[in-house]
C-alpha cells in the first residue's frame, strides 16, 4: 500500500505542473500564438475580401508599404504621438503619486478623481474632446477667441492635430500611470527615508537620490506599459479625425484597422499587424536587458 | 352533449395546436441598418418592421442597428465570417461595385423577374435613384434612405445686408459675390464641411456643375476616374479661393457635424448640407431660413448619397423570397412618403409624391420641396470598385490642397495618380 502511493506521488510531480499551467497555455496558444502565426503567414499573402483563397506573393505587401508615403506618414506620426505622451503621461504620474501618496480622510477621494479618466472608455473621452477642439463654439477654441488668438480649429491643422490629441492622452492616461507609481512609493521602506531625513537630505535631495533610485523598477514597468498603451490607439482616431487632414492623424493601429476593415484588404491589414508587433519588440525588449542591471531591487 | 362538447373540445385544441405550431415557426430575417443622422430613424425603421411582421405572420424580419455606414460593414464582414451573416442590409448605394466584387451582395434580377409586379415596382423609382443600383447591368441594390445636397440659407443674415432674401445665390459669381457681402468680423458667408467623408460629397457637385460632358469624377461602369480634369481643378480651386482669396469661408476643415450647428448659431450664413438635417434646422433655427439649389457653376449639379437595401448572397431562395417581400413593403408608395416626412430623407418613388400625405406635407412646409426639384440635376456621389479606399484618396488629396500642403492642380493629379493604381485590378 505504502510504496504505491509512494509512486503515484512521484507520478503526479511530473504532470501536475502542466496540468496547472495547462489553462494559461491553452489561452495564449489560441489568443496569442495561433494569431500572431496566422498573421504572419497572411502578410505574405494577397487576400481581400470576397477572394476565394489567399494569393501568396511572399514579401510584395512589404515592399509596396515601403514605397508608400501614406506608410512612411504613419510611422512617422505614431513614433511622434509616443513621444509626445510616454514621458508627459509618467513626469504627470508620477507629480500626481508623490500628491497623493500620503494618508487622510480626503485623499482617496482624489486619488479616485485622478483615476477616473482611465475608466471612461476612449470613445467617450474622445468624444467629450471633441467638443473642446470644436471649431469656434469648442471650449478651447472660445478660449483662444477670448483671448484674442481667434479660432484655432486644431483638429483640422496638420501641425496641431497630434499635439491636442496628445493633451487628451496625456489627461488619461497620467491617472492611470499614478496607480504604479503609487504603489511603488509605498513600497519604499519608510525607514530609509527616515535614515535619510537624519543625514540631512530632505526634499528634493530625498526624491532624486532615494526615491527616484527605489522607484526604477516601477519606472521601467511603467515606460513599457505606457510606449505599448500609446501604439494601441485606434478609437479616439476613428471618433475625432477619422485621420484628417491628409492622414496628418492616422496612427497605425488606425491605419490597421482601415485596411482591414474599412478597405476590406485582409493581407495588407495582417502586414501592417508584423509591422507593429516587430515595432513593439524592438521598443521594449532592450529595455528589459540593458536597464535590468542598473536597476535597484529593494 | 357532452359528446359535442368533447368534439368541439378536440377540434378546438387541433386548431389551437396548428396555429400554435404556425407561429412558432416563423421564417425568422435579420436585417442590419445603419443610421448616419440623428433622429428618430431607428425607431421609424423598427416601426415601419413591426408593422411588416403583424401583417406576415409567416416571416419575422429583425432588424438590429449596427452604427453608422462604415460600423455596419464591419459587422456584415465579420458576420459573413463568422458564417451568420445577416439576410438582407442597408449599406450605402456606393458600396455596390464592392458589394459585388466581394460576393457579399446578390443580383436581385431573378427575384424581380418572379415578381408579378417587379417590373413596376422598379420603374417607379425616381431615375437619379435607381441610377445608384446596377453594377454590370444587373440591379445589385433597392434605394431606400436616400438624399442628396441643398444649400440652407440665413434670411435675416440676407436682409441685415441688403439682399434679397427671396433670391439666393444662383451662379458660382454669385456666391462669391454674396458670400463677400454677408462675411464680417462674427460670420462667414459660405461653409462647407470638408472632413473625411465628407468633402467627396460636396465635391461630387461642384464637379457636376463645372463639367462640360455630364461625367463629373468617374465613369458609370466605376472602372474609372477623372479628377485631374481641367474643370474639376477650376472647381477645387474656387474651394481655396473661397478660402483665402475672397476669405468668405472657414479656413482649414469644418466638421460634418459641427457646420449646422454654425448655421444655426449665426456664424455661417449658407451652408451646404444634406436634405436629412431639414428637420433639425427647422426645429431649432431661430432666425427665417431658405432652401435652395445648390448654385450652378456651367449647370446646376447636386450629389446623391445615401443607403440602398442589400440581399445578401448564399442565402436560401426561401429567404430571399422573404427579404424581396420585406424590401418591397418598406419602399411602398405610403412608406416611402411617411418615411420622407419623419426624417427629412428624400422619398425614393415618384407615386410617392401622388400621395395625400407628401402633398399636404409639401404645402404646410414648401422647403421640403427643393431637394425632389433638384433631383433632375443630381446625379450619384463618387461610386467606383473599392469605393472605400477611392473615397479617402479624393478626401486626403482635397484635405491636402486645403491645408496647403499641394496646389489643387497637384492635389487632383496625385489622386489620379492613386485612383488609377487603386483601379488597375479592375479595368
Amino acid at each position: 500500500m505504502n510504496t504505491l502511493q509512494t509512486t503515484s506521488g512521484q507520478r503526479h510531480r511530473h504532470w501536475v505542473p502542466w496540468l496547472l499551467l495547462f489553462p494559461s497555455l491553452v489561452i495564449m496558444l489560441v489568443f496569442t500564438v495561433y494569431p500572431v502565426v496566422r498573421s504572419l503567414f497572411f502578410s505574405l499573402t494577397k487576400y481581400r475580401l470576397g477572394m476565394e483563397a489567399p494569393e501568396m506573393i511572399w514579401f510584395e505587401n512589404y515592399q509596396r508599404l515601403m514605397s508608400s508615403a501614406i506608410f512612411h506618414k504613419v510611422i512617422a506620426n505614431t513614433i511622434v504621438f509616443a513621444m509626445l505622451t510616454v514621458l508627459p503621461s509618467m513626469a504627470i504620474g508620477l507629480a500626481l503619486a508623490l500628491m497623493v501618496n500620503r494618508k487622510g480622510r480626503q485623499v482617496g477621494f482624489i486619488r479616485t478623481s485622478y483615476f477616473y479618466p482611465s475608466v471612461m472608455p476612449m470613445i467617450a473621452i474622445a468624444s467629450v474632446w471633441l467638443f473642446i477642439y470644436m471649431a469656434q463654439n469648442g471650449l478651447f477654441d472660445q478660449i483662444m477667441i477670448a483671448l484674442g488668438l481667434g479660432s484655432q480649429n486644431v483638429l483640422s491643422n496638420r501641425n496641431t492635430v497630434l499635439p491636442a490629441m496628445s493633451v487628451m492622452y496625456t489627461w488619461r492616461e497620467a491617472g492611470y500611470l499614478m496607480v504604479f507609481f503609487l504603489a511603488g512609493l509605498q513600497s519604499i521602506n519608510e525607514e530609509v527615508l527616515e535614515a535619510a531625513m537624519i543625514d540631512g537630505a530632505t526634499g528634493i535631495k530625498s526624491f532624486r537620490h532615494i526615491i527616484l533610485p527605489l522607484l526604477a523598477p516601477t519606472t521601467l514597468f511603467v515606460s513599457t506599459i505606457a510606449f505599448t498603451n500609446s501604439f494601441k490607439l485606434a478609437d479616439h482616431v476613428i471618433i475625432m479625425t477619422e485621420g484628417a487632414p491628409n492622414n496628418a492623424s492616422t496612427l497605425l493601429l488606425y491605419y490597421i484597422y482601415q485596411q482591414g476593415f474599412t478597405n476590406l484588404n485582409y493581407g495588407l491589414s495582417n502586414t501592417l499587424t508584423v509591422i507593429m508587433l516587430v515595432l513593439l519588440l524592438v521598443f521594449s525588449l532592450p529595455r528589459f536587458f540593458n536597464q535590468d542591471r542598473k536597476i535597484h531591487y529593494s | 352533449m357532452k359528446r359535442l362538447f368533447s368534439i368541439v373540445l378536440c377540434v378546438s385544441i387541433m386548431l389551437g395546436l396548428g396555429s400554435a405550431i404556425a407561429s412558432a415557426s416563423p421564417l425568422e430575417l435579420t436585417m442590419y441598418f445603419p443610421v448616419n443622422v440623428g433622429g428618430t430613424a431607428a425607431a421609424t425603421i423598427e416601426r415601419f418592421t413591426g408593422d411588416f411582421n403583424a401583417q406576415n405572420t409567416d416571416v419575422r424580419v429583425t432588424p438590429v442597428y449596427t452604427g453608422n455606414y462604415d460600423d455596419t460593414i464591419t459587422k456584415i464582414q465579420t458576420a459573413i465570417q463568422g458564417g451568420n451573416p445577416p439576410d438582407l442590409f442597408v449599406s450605402l448605394a456606393t458600396q455596390r461595385f464592392t458589394m459585388a466584387s466581394t460576393k457579399m451582395a446578390m443580383p436581385l434580377d431573378d427575384l424581380i423577374a418572379l415578381d408579378p409586379e417587379g417590373a413596376e415596382f422598379i420603374d417607379d423609382f425616381i431615375d437619379g435613384f435607381m441610377l445608384d443600383s446596377y453594377v454590370e447591368g444587373a440591379v445589385y441594390s433597392i434605394p431606400f434612405q436616400r438624399s442628396t445636397m441643398v444649400m440652407y440659407y440665413n434670411k435675416d443674415a440676407f436682409k441685415e445686408v441688403g439682399l434679397d432674401p427671396e433670391a439666393p445665390p444662383q451662379n458660382w459669381v454669385e456666391l462669391v459675390d454674396y458670400a463677400e457681402k454677408l462675411t464680417n468680423e462674427n460670420r462667414w458667408g459660405v461653409g462647407l464641411a470638408l472632413n473625411s467623408g465628407s468633402a467627396q460629397w460636396a465635391f461630387t457637385g461642384f464637379s457636376l456643375q463645372n463639367c462640360t460632358n455630364e461625367v463629373g469624377l468617374m465613369s458609370a461602369d466605376g472602372k474609372k476616374v477623372y479628377f485631374d480634369t481641367p474643370e474639376n481643378i477650376e472647381a477645387l480651386q474656387l474651394w481655396l479661393d473661397l478660402q483665402n482669396k475672397y476669405k468668405v469661408m472657414a479656413p482649414g476643415i469644418v466638421q460634418w457635424t459641427d457646420l449646422p450647428t454654425q448655421f444655426l448659431a449665426g456664424q455661417v450664413a449658407m451652408i451646404y448640407h444634406t436634405t436629412g438635417n431639414l428637420t433639425n434646422i427647422r426645429n431649432n433655427a431661430n432666425f427665417e431660413f431658405g432652401v435652395s439649389f445648390l448654385p450652378a457653376g456651367r449647370q446646376y449639379g447636386a450629389p446623391t448619397g445615401g443607403g440602398n437595401f442589400y440581399i445578401t448572397s448564399g442565402i436560401s431562395e426561401e429567404r430571399q423570397r422573404a427579404a424581396w417581400e420585406y424590401i418591397k413593403f418598406m419602399c411602398s408608395t405610403e412608406l416611402a412618403a411617411q418615411w420622407s416626412i419623419e426624417t427629412g430623407y428624400v422619398a425614393t418613388r415618384e407615386s410617392a409624391y401622388e400621395t395625400d400625405l407628401l402633398k399636404q406635407y409639401y404645402t404646410d412646409f414648401p422647403p421640403a420641396l427643393v431637394a425632389y426639384q433638384q433631383l433632375p440635376y443630381a446625379q450619384p456621389e463618387l461610386t467606383t470598385y473599392s469605393a472605400a479606399e477611392m473615397w479617402r484618396i479624393l478626401n486626403d488629396n482635397i484635405q491636402a490642397a486645403v491645408t496647403g500642403e499641394m496646389t489643387a492642380a497637384e492635389a487632383l493629379k496625385n489622386a489620379q495618380e492613386q485612383g488609377d493604381e487603386l483601379l488597375f485590378d479592375f479595368q
